[in-house]
This record gives structure tokens, C-alpha cells and sequence, in this order.
């Protein structure tokens, strides 16, 4: 991290997403800070309704209403773009900051054809030609493996296979060579082996263009083999963060903990699966204090108050009272933490 | 797509030959022709006489014989009442029904959708609701009164607009039609709200349900995390696929608009073949309804015909014929 | 996304756990006020259409109450024997208020009786083809098919002119194009129900069939019978009033509200305005109301629309 740049091409501080319902607001970001480098992949990792995926809209202004910002600023370069016109962020989207969604089925428009998807992309940031836009688009195409881009690009989406369009998405967002790529769960929906190849070549394209890249994902194993720093969410907050070889070989949060004992694989061979015990806390009714106390084997009376990030060693964070020894945790995500 | 078509056609003759049997029985069942054709004071001779010019003195099934006999030569019997070709009678009115009707859904359409499409985005705006509210009203109208209040108001009150008929035609394509001058849309144009109304309020509903459903998929997101301008994403990614069923369902109710022009043509005398259907109905002449319902069975056929390659042009989904 | 949806409804759902099923559909039909609204105004009809014979002025049937020389007078005139005609007299000097409310009596029993056997047909038709399968299920879908290709007002139209006038004729012509739209709603719910495991628990408890048709299979196909219903029960009245318009439907002797606004149609050009209006709202009056609250139990009980 020392080569880091002195202004981050994003940078979180102090996050606030709220829904308002008609029971009261949920808080599905609360308070949420981070950075992110050029070139570097960070990986953001929570189960469904920790809030990871309403962290990547709220930074492009893309919640569905009555989903607002309510509080913190989003600096892309420097520049605070929750306070900025909706113009401005307008332009921003798509060309400096790609957002690729989880469910690929449902992202292109199934009415379109691919052409007239891509070719919008370009030309609504740049005054280019119809056949200049549609050269990038086959450049791109070929770019994230796509075979006889010339053809494929009259087809329309349903033509395509799950993997095929997932291709197509990546490159829809590559395809005016962003600074920021946000990417939630684009693999989930996918089988195994496309996957891995999808995977990689993100991390290629990331590493040869200095793309800096946002991966939301529930699975500790994609973020294992391609981010490099990690941060893990617990309904609307951090709880831990750092580097992807700290924490997840040397997890101090009993989250975490819990988390990587339940990855299949990720305990020895023989040993069961751990399962944290209890629920997430219902959004609508958050407990006082530290959020995951009721589900932790840990908790006592200091938990009641919410503990502050606190850095355990050199850049890895955790928000925990009772931070388990760095020696000690791997043994604990076998034997269960409870 | 060319078998796809074919076989349509051959449903659709199944169709109105099932049709054509339940029609004639039907309306063999209705009273008496001669009852109303020939004078009270005619003598028994007399009324055979015209029973056996009109054929109606031989049995059912040779009736029918006859009838389909020269059905399949375009022939469909003479009307009772005229002394003319039934069919081209009908033909003759076809024209005035079918400009009311394609002008009434035009103009539903074209109204409906901007204000449902409107309503379904801005969902919550006083606008919206208004829009909704004016909906409700619009489809639970009856029609045939709106017909009567618009003449009171606009004709008779006001002055504005004739109460009945047609107005000049000019001639088009060989077709006569009313909306190529402005003493036309004079005339066309109550009878023509009158009929667009309610399929205008049931456009609006479907463009906004189908609007707000559409405006939540994660296309329309993504073609905004593109940086696309809310013009475009409303006006191309959200519209087209609003189009799908309701472009869909506007093309379907053009036949049940066919059907409607039977009230709105008798309250506005409106010379079209729906006017000619009641008509022909308190004279019970045969031919003429017989005919009437074979051109609408027709007419519908084609519509749906017409309906279902369209549906398959605007989603690329539906490719016609089932195999991919 | 989804899980916050899915979580936030927890909490109003565990407090509602004692509620009646009954009584959640009326609580969540109460909310909208444009509803109650309309269900009032449903009321309201339906007490002064049953209440008429005590309520109105002069029986408008009693042709000897009836003075030629009262004909046509406009709204808040006073007859020959001094009565206040509030909306004016039609064209045989009856009072327009007095026949609205008998002409409103008619038109709702006509709406009311022909959606009721519409349903009871449709939903058995429906539910028995979904049940039986095979060659009935093909056979009665078939007509349903062919029915609903059919514009309605056309079929009523023809079967009317052949079963000619009245207010039977009225109904038997409205059930043939009502009923399919019931069998298609009830056949598509059943076909839903027929694979659930209490479908599948009470044949196993060697329960006889009508019996598991009419006693596990019909209720739970009844919401969506219920919804399409209430809106039908406007449908029909529209339809019948169109007809007894083109005079295809009620007789003379028995004016709904559809045959008052006809007859006034002939006085129309000559500036009477009232024997036609008012008959109109009324009937409009009455539409809306139970398209507004039709409109708001499609909200409640289709669960595909809950959120």
C-alpha cells in the first residue's frame, strides 16, 4: 500500500443508506468508510442484507427510491459526488465508474440488440460516429473472449448463454476504459468453471489498465483468489478489515471467524461445517451496541456499547471488544466459536 | 413464419365455419321473416309466394345447403329488406365502421400510453393520481351515454359539432373517408371519443402497471449505470418494452372496437355496418346479420393474425411458429 | 436489496399473527379511502334500489298516478297534484327520481343474479376441468377459447334477438358471455391448488370427489372468483343497460336505468336534457363505486401484487 497514489480514486467516509419504510427507517449503511486505489481490488464481502450491494448503489446514485443517501460523502478523485448534480454524476456513470450486475439474465435489455446496447454506452459519453462506436464495441467484445464479435453483436440478449451475457456486461463497462468498476456478485449466478475464467480475466484487465475494482460477493473464496484487500460487513457495518492474506488467514472478528469456518473447504478435511448460530438482526429493530453480540460466543456487558474500529496490526481493523488472538483464530474457525 | 401463417388460416376457417353453422341455426330461430316482410292484409298465396322467392318455404338443412353453396362463391344471399346482395351491402358499409373504429383506437393509443406511461414513473405525483382517478371514471362510463351527453353538450348546447351522420367523404384508395377534411372530423370526432374512451382508460391502466414493473427491472438500472440520459432510458429502454403488451392488447381490442360501433354508430347515425346490423336485426333480415357476423368473424381473424406477428416484431423473444 | 424487503415485512406480520384472515383483508382494505368511499356509495345504491318502494314520491309502474299534461317538466317543477319533480318528469309525466330508483332496482337484481350464476357456472366448469383433466379439461377450455374470442356485446346482441325482450332473457343472454371469464379464473386457480398437499392429504383420506371439489378446491379458488366478480357485477350492469339502450333487452313495462336513458334519447336534439342525464349518472354512480372498490380487493387479495 505504499505505493498508493495521494488521492484514492475513491474514497468512502462515514456512509449513511436509509429506506424509509412505514415502520421506520431502515439503515442498511451505517456509516461506512473506505478507500480504494487505482489498480487495486477490494473485495466486499457479507451475507444478503448486510448492506454490501446498497454500498455499491448508493455510490452511483442508483437506489431504487425511497432508498437515499442520508449522510457521509463519496469522493471519486477527490471530487464529493452525493452533493454533485445529477448531471455530473450522469457523466461519470458508465464512463469513469462501471457498475456490472449479479443476475445476468436481467441486466441487458431484453428488446435491444446487443449493438444498439453497446453503441449507446459509448455514445452517450463520447461524440463518436455510429461505426467508430461500433468498432469499440467489437474490440471490447473480443477483449473479454467473445468469438465472432462482428455476428454476435446483432444478436439479441436471449441469444446468448448466462456466461455469454455476463461477457457482454463486463464488456458493456470496460467499455470506456473506467478508473472504477464496481462489480456485485457478478459471478454468483454462474456455474463454477465460467466462474474461474471470469475471474481471472478480471483481474487481468484490472491489473494491465489500472482499473481500480469493487468486488460485492458473499463468497470468501472468490475474494481469496482475486482481491487484495478485503473488508467484511455486518447489517450496515464494517466489522473488519485488511488485507485478503490477514484476514482471511488470521481473522480477529468472531464474525469473520464464524464466516470462514463456514466456507466449505476452508476447514480441514473430516472436520464439519460450522454454522453461526442465530439470525442477523431485523434491520427495522437493531440491537444497541455491537450488532453481532447476540449471535456471539463473546459477548458480555462491554458489548452493549458499539465497539469503535480499531487497527489489531499494521492496516487490519476490527470492530470488537473482544478481538481474538491473531495465533488463536484459525484453530477457532474449527472448532466452532461458540 | 409462412407455416406459421398457414396454419393460422386453417384454424381460422374452422372457425367460421363452426360459426357460420351456429349463426345460421341462430338466426333461423329468430321469428318469422314474412311476418314483417309481407303486408298484414297479404293472402296465403301471396305470402308463399314470397317465402319461395326468398327460399325460406324448403327445409333447414337445405337452407343452409344453399347458403354455404353460394357462400363459397361469395355470395350470401340477398337482404330481405333491400332486394340487394347481402355481402355487398355489408362491404359498402365496411369502410365508414372500420375508419371510426381505427381512428377511436388511434386516438386511445395515443393518449392512453404518455398518460399511463406517465402515471406508472411518477406514481406517487398528484398527477398521477389524477390520471388514475380519471381512468376509473373513464372505463366505468357507460358509452352509449357519454355518446348522448357529448351531442347535448356539443351539438345541441353549444353548436359546435353535427349530432348524426357522416359529413362529406373524400376518396382515397378508391375508399371513401371522412378524415382527409375538416367538415370529416367534424363528424368523426364524437362518435370517434365516444368509442375510444374506455379502451383509452384500460390503455392507461395497462401502460402504467406495465410501466411500474418495467421500471424496476435491473435493465433499466444498468442502462443508467451506463450514463445514459433518463430521455433515453424512459424514451427507448423503458418505452419499448412497455409496447410489448400494450401495443399487443390495442391491436386485440381493435375488434371488440369493431363491435362496440355497433351502439356508437345507431346513436350517431354513423352509416356503418354496425348501424346496418341493428337495423337489420328489428327487421329480422336474415342474410344481411348472417353476413354481418361472417365479415366480423373475418375481421377478427385478421386481427389476431395481424396481432400475433406484430407481438413476435416487437419481442425478440416470440419467434412465430414455436421452433427457435 | 431483496433481504431487507424480505425482513422488514417480518415485524408487522408477527404483530398481525392473531388476525382473522377476514379481518386482514378488511383492515388492508380500509387503508385506501378512495375504497371506502366507493363501498359507501355501493351501499348507499343498494339500500335506495331495495328501499324504493317506500322512499320514492309516486310508484312510477301505477299508470293511473301518471298526467300526460306533467310530461317533460324540467327538474323542481311541481305537478298537476302538486308533487316537486326534484329531477324533472320523462315523457309521460313520471316523476324521473321515482323511476330511477325502481330503474336502479332492476338493473343491480339483472348485474347481482347474472354474475352470481355466472360464477356458480364458471367456477364448476373451471374447477372440474382443472380436476378431471384429459379430454374434459381440452373440451370445455375449447368453448371458453371460442366464447372469449367472441366480442360479448356481439353474442348478447344475437342471443337476445333471438330469445327477443325481458328480463330473464337478460340475464340467460349475460351469463352465456359472462361465464367463461370464471371458468378460465377458476380453472388457472385450481390448477394451482390441485397440486398442493392438502389437495393430495384429502385423497388419501379417500375423501369422494365432488367433495374435495367443492369443499377444499372451491374455497381457495374463491379470491380471485371474487375479484373478477365484483368488477363482472359492473360489466353485466353496463352490458344490460347498453342493451335495454338498443332495445334488445329489458321490456317497456320494466325501464332499468339503461331503457330511461333511451327514452330520453328521442328528447334529447330538442334541448330535454334531464330524462337522459340523470338516469346516466346514476348509473355511472354506481359503476364507479364498484369499480373502486373491485379495484381495491384485486390489491388485497391477489397475492401476486403483495410487496
Amino acid at each position: 500500500m505504499t505505493t498508493a497514489p495521494s488521492v484514492p480514486t475513491l474514497r468512502v467516509e462515514n456512509l449513511q443508506t436509509h429506506f424509509p419504510t412505514r415502520d421506520g427507517i431502515i439503515r442498511a449503511v451505517d456509516g461506512v468508510s473506505f478507500e480504494v486505489n487505482a489498480g487495486e481490488i477490494l473485495g466486499l464481502v457479507g451475507e444478503s442484507g448486510s448492506g454490501k450491494s446498497i454500498t455499491g448503489f448508493s455510490i452511483l446514485g442508483l437506489l431504487d427510491p425511497p432508498g437515499h443517501v442520508a449522510g457521509g460523502s463519496v469522493l471519486f478523485k477527490g471530487e464529493d459526488i452525493v452533493a454533485a448534480a445529477p448531471q455530473r454524476l450522469r457523466q461519470l456513470r458508465g464512463a469513469r465508474i462501471a457498475m456490472i450486475f449479479q443476475d445476468p439474465m436481467m441486466t441487458l435489455n431484453p428488446v435491444l440488440r446487443v449493438d444498439t446496447q453497446m453503441i449507446e454506452a459509448v455514445r452517450a459519453h463520447n461524440k463518436v460516429s455510429e461505426s467508430a462506436a461500433r468498432d469499440r464495441a467489437i474490440e471490447t467484445l473480443r477483449a473479454v473472449g467473445i468469438a465472432a464479435p462482428e455476428e454476435r453483436l446483432k444478436s439479441y440478449p436471449h441469444q446468448f448463454s448466462g456466461g455469454m451475457r455476463q461477457r457482454v456486461a463486463i464488456a458493456i463497462a470496460l467499455l470506456n476504459k473506467p478508473d472504477l468498476i464496481i462489480a456485485d456478485e457478478p459471478t454468483t449466478a454462474l456455474d463454477v468453471t465460467i466462474q474461474g475464467q471470469i475471474l481471472y480475466e478480471m483481474r487481468k484487465l484490472c491489473r494491465e489498465t489500472g482499473t481500480a475494482l469493487i468486488w460485492i460477493t458473499h463468497d470468501l473464496s472468490v475474494v481469496a483468489g482475486l482481491a487484495d484487500r478485503v473488508m467484511v460487513m455486518y447489517a450496515g457495518r464494517i466489522v473488519e478489515t485488511g488485507s485478503v492474506a490477514e484476514v482471511l488467514e488470521q481473522p480477529r472478528h468472531p464474525y469473520t471467524i464464524g464466516l470462514i469456518g463456514s466456507v466449505p473447504g476452508g476447514t480441514a478435511r473430516g472436520h464439519k461445517l460450522f454454522q453461526i448460530p442465530g439470525m442477523a438482526p431485523p434491520p427495522l429493530n437493531l440491537p444497541p451496541g455491537c450488532r453481532f453480540k447476540n449471535r456471539c460466543g463473546f459477548a458480555d456487558a462491554a458489548c452493549d456499547t458499539m465497539p469503535e474500529m480499531a487497527e489489531l496490526s499494521p492496516a487490519h481493523w476490527a470492530r470488537c471488544h473482544h478481538p481474538r488472538p491473531a495465533q488463536l483464530a484459525a484453530n477457532l474457525a474449527e472448532g466452532g466459536v461458540a | 413464419m409462412l407455416v406459421f401463417i398457414i396454419r393460422r388460416l386453417l384454424q381460422s376457417a374452422l372457425v367460421v365455419a363452426v360459426m357460420s353453422v351456429l349463426v345460421f341455426v341462430g338466426i333461423y330461430l329468430i321469428g318469422d321473416p314474412l311476418a314483417i316482410l309481407a303486408s298484414p292484409e297479404a293472402s296465403e298465396i301471396d305470402r308463399e309466394e314470397i317465402a319461395r322467392a326468398l327460399g325460406l318455404d324448403r327445409p333447414l338443412w337445405e337452407q343452409y345447403m344453399t347458403f354455404i353453396g353460394s357462400a363459397f362463391v361469395g355470395e350470401f344471399g340477398k337482404s330481405f329488406v333491400f332486394g340487394q346482395p347481402a355481402m355487398g351491402l355489408i362491404l359498402e358499409r365496411m369502410p365508414a365502421t372500420l375508419e371510426l373504429a381505427i381512428t377511436a383506437t388511434l386516438m386511445a393509443f395515443f393518449i392512453g400510453v404518455p398518460l399511463g406511461v406517465y402515471a406508472g414513473l411518477r406514481h406517487e405525483s398528484a398527477g398521477a393520481q389524477a390520471i388514475m382517478a380519471g381512468s376509473i371514471l373513464g372505463f366505468s362510463l357507460p358509452n352509449f351515454w357519454v355518446g348522448l351527453m357529448l351531442i347535448m353538450i356539443f351539438a345541441v348546447q353549444l353548436g359546435w359539432m353535427p349530432a348524426s351522420g357522416r359529413g362529406p367523404t373524400t376518396e382515397v384508395f378508391g375508399l371513401q373517408l371522412s378524415i382527409f377534411s375538416a367538415k370529416g372530423w367534424h363528424h368523426i370526432l364524437l362518435p370517434a371519443i365516444t368509442l375510444a374512451l374506455s379502451k383509452c382508460a384500460l390503455i392507461i391502466r395497462l401502460a402504467r402497471a406495465t410501466a411500474r414493473e418495467v421500471m424496476l427491472m435491473d435493465y433499466v438500472k444498468f442502462a443508467r449505470a451506463k450514463g445514459l440520459s433518463e430521455r433515453r432510458v424512459i424514451g427507448v429502454h423503458i418505452l419499448k418494452n412497455i409496447m410489448v403488451p400494450v401495443a399487443t392488447v390495442t391491436g386485440l381490442e381493435l375488434g371488440a372496437l369493431i363491435a362496440f360501433a355497433v351502439i356508437t354508430e345507431t346513436i350517431f347515425s354513423w352509416p356503418g355496418m354496425g348501424k346496418l346490423l341493428i337495423d337489420s336485426i328489428t327487421q329480422l333480415d336474415r342474410p344481411v346479420i348472417v353476413a354481418y357476423l361472417i365479415v366480423v368473424v373475418f375481421m377478427l381473424v385478421a386481427i389476431n393474425l395481424v396481432v400475433d406477428i406484430l407481438y413476435s416484431v416487437l419481442d425478440p423473444r416470440v419467434r412465430l411458429g414455436g421452433a427457435q | 436489496m431483496s433481504q431487507t424487503g424480505t425482513t422488514q415485512t417480518a415485524a408487522p406480520a408477527a404483530a398481525a399473527v392473531s388476525e382473522t384472515p377476514l379481518l386482514r383483508i378488511w383492515r388492508e382494505f380500509a387503508e385506501s379511502k378512495l375504497a371506502l368511499f366507493g363501498l359507501g356509495l355501493f351501499i348507499v345504491s343498494l339500500l335506495a334500489a331495495l328501499l324504493a318502494p317506500w322512499i320514492v314520491p309516486q310508484n312510477p309502474y301505477d299508470l293511473a298516478t301518471l298526467d300526460i299534461m306533467d310530461s317533460r317538466m324540467p327538474p323542481g317543477s311541481l305537478s298537476g297534484d302538486n308533487m316537486v319533480f326534484l329531477l324533472g318528469s320523462d315523457g309521460q309525466g313520471r316523476d324521473m327520481l321515482s323511476a330511477m330508483l325502481y330503474g336502479l332496482r332492476i338493473s343491480l337484481f339483472v348485474g347481482v343474479v347474472a354474475v352470481g350464476l355466472a360464477l356458480a357456472i364458471g367456477a364448476v366448469a373451471g374447477i372440474a376441468a382443472a380436476y378431471i383433466g384429459g379430454r374434459t379439461d381440452t373440451v370445455i377450455m375449447r368453448i371458453v377459447d371460442i366464447q372469449l374470442s367472441f366480442p360479448a356485446i356481439l353474442v348478447a346482441l344475437i342471443l337476445l334477438a333471438v330469445l327477443g325482450n325481458g328480463v330473464d332473457k337478460v340475464i340467460i343472454a349475460l351469463v352465456t358471455v359472462q361465464w367463461a371469464y370464471f371458468a378460465r379464473t377458476a380453472r388457472g386457480a385450481a390448477l394451482v391448488e390441485r397440486n398442493k398437499e392438502y389437495v393430495e392429504a384429502a385423497r388419501c383420506l379417500g375423501l369422494k370427489r365432488p367433495r374435495i371439489l367443492l369443499r377444499h378446491l372451491l374455497p381457495n379458488c374463491m379470491p380471485s372468483l371474487i375479484v373478477i366478480g365484483t368488477v363482472d357485477i359492473a360489466r353485466s350492469i353496463t352490458l344490460e343497460a347498453t342493451l335495454s339502450f338498443l332495445g334488445l333487452g329489458v321490456p317497456v313495462t320494466e325501464p332499468s336505468l339503461g331503457m330511461l336513458i333511451a327514452n330520453g334519447f328521442d328528447y334529447l336534439l330538442s334541448g330535454v336534457y334531464w330524462i337522459s342525464m340523470f338516469p346516466g349518472i346514476a348509473l355511472t354512480i354506481v359503476i364507479v363505486a364498484i369499480n373502486l372498490v373491485g379495484d381495491r380487493l384485486r390489491d388485497v387479495l391477489n397475492p401476486r401484487l403483495k410487496r
